[in-house]
């Protein structure tokens, strides 16, 4: 018997959405020649933003809590992923005594002791797991949940709520991004993770450091007579490294199938969140943005619960930031600026807070918006110039909360139900 | 002599306030369902609460009342976990439950409802009480489990009963006041508890709604024990059981609601002659 219509579930309609646009519209429009390759890979990094505004609206939208540092969960998967695209990039480099090609964006900045030379450069140890793709995967969800479950342990477990807890993740992520633009952290300082080439060669899903990957790949062509590419008189990594055994990130198929691994994790990630509001949990969630103190009279332990969806919206951040690198090319720390987790708020709060549909639509307008207005236009009567851009943002998110309180959702929710509406008059007067 | 007014002995009244040996607890333990002992509580120097001894049996239903600023509500808070108490201890069931986390109360079957209906405004109403019933407080559970077929009809039925039936789907926050003291004392009610605080159940509601209230709670004494705290003097009347009164934190007095009016300390503290 099911006796209670539940305004909490999710309509099929946003899921339909996803497919249609995710799957057929943006795929027919580039095989049309409409789109190119390069808005293809935009949209694909956009789709890696609605994972992430989907963590956060699980997060603020539903259990009430705002979290300021999405974006540093978000750097530690990406930042995974840059590692491991960087162990596998490009030919240039040096091989250290250990063995392993140091990193050309490493190399360039590394922070030698006093008395040190180019020939003492060593690949960091904790460089060393992210040379095999699976590992990668793997510590780039994992970092983000277990950085999760330890701030929101103490946080949530000592009732620290509301703005304090906002305050407190915004501090978090200045502090990440300061950490992260310090040189002697070896990882790249401000200029940030790049030079990346191709993803999964074969040595980086069936071996765990390069000296292994080099052998299998020696092994395999031992046959050719001209395995020294460089010609420097060793085959080594670096022979190994042009010989560019992999997936280049700069081949148009590679960029589309990035595309559609994306559209599936969003897919993914919109039914995990759909399934988890739709629970009991969900309600429990929603009782805890409603009232926490009281939920603890019926026995609960609200901490528990928030400290579950702080982590599921922290790992939906890992994941996003382990698609975003290779359609990027490029991590660096100023994705972790504290402003940047702030405008994921800005999303969510456009988009709908507390619709999940509404999340992923507000990160995809407001992205699309930026992506065409940080541009110049001239339309005869304006001259539209980027510095705009900061004032239409202000004036956009006031419109919405002024005229649209539930987001930019409530528009197509409107325009459904005028047709729905239609639709029943129309009924009416034909019988 | 017998058991019962052991403490009420005079010649035994100065050990009243002593620490309870064994043979006491397990004495009370088997008379009161609750039992508090030095318990009191003081915020910045003021002693909100300061109660020697205190007990309710089990299966009563007991009426707290007093001027403001009593300490009823402290007294609530007290054994339902919200305040620390500063000294002192309270018993439940035989155990000793000062310390203990306000879920870990509830879960021991401690019950609360507050002074001004607490219900999760964007939940329904059927919603409301899925969350309020036992058992299902581990996130585990409810992460990975629908609610069972009896656990909807044990809702329907008490919706039902309390006349929210047709409410059912509509969100909290569209209820009436009446209506929302009714789901929080639904809640409180299927949630199962073995004892029932049940903070100013009558207040804002019309005379009629207040009359359904106090025949919900006489009938819910015959198989629970209940604390209530009112000011309105009919709907004590209509309890018509044991009543304490409480001022500036102390037990001033006990008895029917009759003896109470007779009783001229009670009478001073009330009207302040």
């Amino acid at each position: 018997m099911i006796i209670h219509k539940d305004r909490l579930v999710e309509s099929r309609s946003t899921f339909i959405f996803i497919c249609l646009l995710g799957f057929v519209l943006i795929p027919a429009l580039y095989l049309g020649g409409i789109l190119s390759i390069g808005d293809i890979n935009m949209l694909g990094r956009f789709m890696t933003f609605a994972i992430l505004a989907l963590g956060l609206d699980l997060l603020w939208g539903y259990v009430g809590i705002l979290s300021l540092c999405q974006f540093t969960f978000f750097c530690m998967g990406a930042y995974a992923m840059g590692m491991h695209l960087a162990h596998h990039g490009g030919p240039e480099g040096i091989i250290d005594s250990n063995g392993w090609k140091i990193p050309a964006c490493l190399f360039v900045v590394y922070p030698y002791e006093v008395g040190e030379s180019s020939g003492d450069a060593l690949v960091p140890g904790f460089w060393k797991p992210f040379w095999n793709l699976p590992v990668t995967i793997v510590l780039g969800l994992c970092i983000p949940a277990l950085a999760s479950f330890v701030l929101s342990f103490f946080v949530f477990r000592s009732r620290v709520r509301g703005v304090y807890f906002a305050i407190l993740t915004q501090a978090i992520a200045v502090a990440c991004w300061l950490v992260l633009c310090r040189n002697d952290v070896k990882l790249c300082g401000t200029n940030g993770l790049t030079r990346f080439d191709v993803i999964a060669p074969s040595g980086s899903l069936f071996t765990f450091n390069p000296v292994d990957a080099t052998n299998d790949w020696k092994g395999v062509h031992a046959d050719n007579p001209n395995m020294d590419l460089n010609q420097d008189g060793f085959v080594d990594q670096l022979d190994y490294s042009i010989a560019n055994v992999g997936f280049s990130l700069s081949d148009p198929g590679v960029q589309l199938s990035l595309y559609l691994i994306t559209v599936t994790c969003l897919l993914g990630s919109y039914l995990l969140c759909r399934w988890i509001v739709n629970s009991r949990l969900g309600k429990v969630l929603v009782a805890i943005r409603d009232d926490e103190p009281t939920l603890n009279f019926f026995g609960y332990k609200p901490y528990k619960f928030k400290i579950f969806a702080f982590c599921i919206a922290a790992t939906l951040a890992g994941l996003a930031g382990l698609l975003y690198v290779p359609q990027m090319k490029i991590v660096t720390p100023s994705n972790m600026e504290a402003v940047r987790s702030v405008m994921v708020v800005v999303w969510v709060a456009v988009g709908g807070r507390g619709s999940l549909g509404g999340a992923i639509l507000g990160a995809l307008v407001v992205n699309l918006l930026y992506n065409y207005l940080t541009s110049e236009h001239d339309y005869g009567f304006f001259q539209w110039s980027p510095d705009y851009w900061p004032i239409f943002l202000g004036l956009m998110f006031v419109v919405v909360v002024l005229f649209l309180p539930k987001g930019l959702i409530e528009l197509v929710d409107r325009v459904k139900s005028t047709t729905f509406l239609k639709s029943i008059k129309k009924q009416e007067a034909e019988s | 002599m017998t058991e019962e007014n052991l403490l009420l002995n005079p010649a035994l009244a100065k050990y009243r306030d002593c620490r309870p040996s064994q043979v006491q607890k397990d004495y009370w333990a088997s008379r009161y369902v609750l039992f508090v002992e030095n318990l009191s509580v003081s915020f910045d120097g003021f002693k909100a609460v300061d109660i020697p001894n205190y007990g309710v049996s089990h299966g009563e239903l007991r009426v707290i009342i007093g001027p403001n600023g009593a300490g009823k509500t402290t007294f609530c808070d007290l054994v339902s976990g919200k305040t620390p108490s500063s000294t002192g201890k309270v018993h439940f069931d035989g155990r000793d439950i000062s310390g203990l986390d306000e879920s870990e109360i509830a879960l021991l079957g401690i019950g609360r409802k507050f002074q001004t209906p607490t219900v999760f405004d964007s939940l329904s109403t059927y919603e409301n009480l899925l969350l309020a019933l036992p058992g299902n407080q581990g996130w585990r559970k409810n992460l990975l489990e629908k609610e069972k077929e009896e656990e909807t009809v044990q809702v329907l039925e008490i919706l039902k009963k309390v006349g929210l039936f047709e409410q059912r789907n509509e969100l909290a926050k569209s209820l009436s006041h009446g209506q929302r003291q009714w789901l929080a004392i639904s809640a409180l009610i299927i949630s199962k508890p073995r004892l029932l605080l049940v903070d100013e159940p009558a207040a804002g509601l019309t005379d009629k709604e207040t009359e359904k209230t106090a025949d919900l709670l006489l009938e819910l004494a015959q198989d629970h024990t209940l604390i209530v705290i009112e000011h309105d003097m009919d709907f004590v009347r209509r309890l018509n059981s044991t009543v304490t009164v409480l001022n500036e934190g102390k037990v001033l007095a006990e008895g029917t609601i009759d003896e109470m009016e007779e009783n001229e300390e009670v009478m001073e503290a009330y009207l302040g002659r």
